[in-house]
């Protein structure tokens, strides 16, 4: 088990990671996911060993990781640009890790070249073994980068935005094809992304993180479902969002009472959370809200609108996913009701 | 019809590039200006080293003189050259891969001696060494010599040349990042098992061409080691200092002679200059995806 506790990491001024707890059990496949900035890669390098916490303490199986030198942790780490050794073939990128191994532990060189042979195996990639990395399409450096981590056994492999340098297409490839590789060889695995799609399709778990926080840590369905910060709701899936004022367990939007509950919020502004698809659409008067169609697409079994609302200062324009059942036109006025929403306290 | 579209093509032409006379001008210039102070020097050096046969060329170079001269020369650059190298990777790995206090001034201070008059930096050490220097009397008492020698000669030379390793590094180690060392660390490989297979490796046409350049200037230095030297005939003079010598005396075949192996030196320095830049250019063509 890894375990990071209470993690400070400042450059300069800034604030990288400013208390930072985490567990990560044996066997598990963790995304850290957030935008850029929200110190997720300085986490991943501290476990690593690349960088050093101001504070904190990180172990692996109750061990002091600290007290080791990254060259000395066992872990695996990919990283984003793969740092593949560009004067090597692909066999002596992989047999590196074995091959700088105290003479005490080094396997002989046949039994380096098995080694090199069954990881080039089983990232389907043997017959490039003579290749440099600069004749290499980049998932295949990627893959390449991933059996060379693999080769030293590591108790941890760390990945740090491993489809990000990828085009669309060979990542959602990578994507199954590493989630399918984590379940034959079940090694504790953390990565790094700043694509929600990617950690919610690969993670068994997401450690959703801003500002060098954690904002939640939960299952894909628990943070899409039950997102536990305004920030999680907004960064997670498309959201709508409404400014609105909680009075007497009541929700208002621009002077407008809206037929939902406050949900133990304490009162003030507030933000409205609404999946674009969460809002039922109806004729107008229909439900809490009213608005004028601006703007319909249609693509595969739903029907985007934008609609402009009514209520407030009329100028606020949400778009919503609709089933096709009931086609919409411009200029339409239909009547809106939040079916699941959530409410969030306003930041300052 | 043909004259409108040959006025046509020729006004295109003018505004693609400058006019035909005004290019052949500017091309000229350039050619004029390299054959007369290139060419034509380096073509008197070996006529006038040839003018009196193979026969005199051959024995001034065979002279006591010029044999001690190539001798000395060759071995102030051997220990300037090594010493240089192992300072120019040290300070370039120091610039390129950690970052501290005083970084920019270490590199302006590298290039400190591109900027210094030879001649200055003879004399510092004249001011160090020499039998009213700092430490002169104590070398006396000690019965070491340093100026007038070897040793001063070899110091004198690996101040001028010790920018050469260090500057053909730096930006190369700086382009490459420190990603591949992470990598091999991460790897499980000590400091100098990732110094050896992956930092080496890859900056090792760049330390061929630094080295190149810093021995091109060892064996060519004339102003500083002029200084320390003493011109002690056949013991102290280098190959540049000899010819001077030589041809203060009249003896102009002799002289030239020993100029036609510097000149010799320059020309294979520039064949492997090109060739290392070829070959740097591909270490440096970026990775496309």
């Amino acid at each position: 088990m890894i375990e990071v506790k209470n993690i400070v990491k400042k450059f300069g001024a800034f604030a990288a990671l400013d208390g930072v707890d985490l567990k990560v059990a044996d066997g598990e496949l963790l995304a850290l996911l957030g935008p850029s900035g929200s110190g997720k890669t300085t986490l991943l390098r501290i476990i690593a060993g690349l960088d050093w916490p101001d504070t904190g303490e990180v172990s692996f199986d109750g061990e002091n990781a600290l007290a080791h030198a990254a060259s000395e942790r066992h872990v695996g780490f990919v990283f984003q640009h793969y740092a593949l050794f560009r004067h090597m073939t692909v066999f002596e990128n992989v047999a590196f890790g074995l091959r700088v191994q105290p003479r005490a532990v080094r396997k002989d060189e046949a039994g380096i070249r098995a080694r090199v042979k069954e990881l080039l195996d089983l990232v389907q990639l043997d017959w490039l073994s003579n290749r440099y990395p600069s004749q290499l399409s980049g998932g295949q450096r990627q893959r390449i980068a991933l059996a060379r981590a693999l080769a030293i056994e590591p108790r941890i492999l760390l990945l740090d935005e491993p489809f990000g340098a990828l085009d669309a297409k060979v990542r959602k490839e990578l994507r199954q094809w590493l989630r399918s590789l984590h379940h034959e060889i079940h090694v504790t695995s953390i990565f790094v992304t700043h694509d929600q799609e990617e950690a919610l399709e690969v993670a068994n778990r997401v450690v959703v993180m801003d500002k060098g926080r954690i904002e939640q840590i939960g299952t894909p369905g628990e943070v899409y479902d039950n997102p536990a910060t305004a920030f999680v709701h907004g960064f997670i899936g498309e959201s709508i969002v409404l400014p609105v004022e909680v009075y007497d367990g009541c929700v208002r939007l621009g002077g407008k009472q809206l037929n939902i509950l406050a949900d133990g919020v304490s009162p003030g502004l507030s933000k409205l959370f609404v999946r674009r698809h969460d809002m039922q659409v109806g004729p107008a008067g229909s439900g809490s809200l009213d608005g004028a169609v601006r703007h319909v697409r249609t693509f595969g079994p739903i029907q985007r609108a934008e609609v402009a609302l009514s209520a407030g200062d009329g100028e606020t324009v949400i778009e919503i996913d609709a089933p096709r059942d009931r086609e919409l036109q411009t200029g339409d006025i239909v009547g809106l009701q939040p079916r699941r929403y959530r409410i969030f306290a306003a930041q300052e | 019809m043909s004259e409108l579209q040959s006025y046509l093509s020729s006004a295109r032409d003018d505004l693609r590039t400058e006019p035909r006379p005004v290019r052949i001008v500017i091309i000229a210039i350039a050619v004029i200006f390299l054959v007369v102070f290139v060419v034509l020097p380096l073509v008197v050096v070996f006529a006038q080293a040839f003018s009196k046969g193979i026969g005199a060329y051959l024995s001034a170079l065979s002279d006591p003189e010029a044999w001690s001269a190539i001798r000395l020369t060759l071995l102030v650059a051997a220990i300037s050259v090594s010493l240089n190298l192992v300072f120019g990777v040290i300070a370039a790995w120091a610039i390129a891969k950690f970052e501290f206090r005083g970084k920019t001034f270490l590199i302006s201070l590298i290039d400190l001696p591109f900027s210094v008059s030879p001649v200055i930096s003879g004399l510092v050490f004249v001011l160090l060494f020499g039998g009213q220097g700092y430490w002169g009397p104590w070398l006396q008492a000690h019965n070491i010599q340093v100026l007038f020698a070897v040793p001063g000669i070899a110091l004198a030379t690996i101040f001028v040349t010790f920018p050469f390793v260090a500057r053909a590094l730096i930006p190369l180690m700086q382009e490459q990042g420190t990603l591949e060392e992470e990598a091999a660390i991460s790897l499980g490989a000590s400091g100098l098992q990732t110094f050896f297979r992956v930092t080496l490796p890859n900056i090792k046409w760049g330390v061929l061409y630094g080295v190149l350049l810093c021995n091109a200037r060892a064996m060519g230095e004339f102003g500083a080691v002029s200084v320390v030297s003493g011109h002690i005939r056949g013991e102290t003079n280098t190959m540049p200092l000899l010819v001077e010598i030589l041809y203060n005396e009249y003896q102009f075949v002799s002289s030239f002679a020993i100029a036609s192996l510097l000149a010799m030196l320059a020309l294979i320095t520039l064949v492997a200059k090109t060739i290392l830049e070829q070959h740097l250019d591909e270490g440096q063509q970026p990775r496309g995806d």
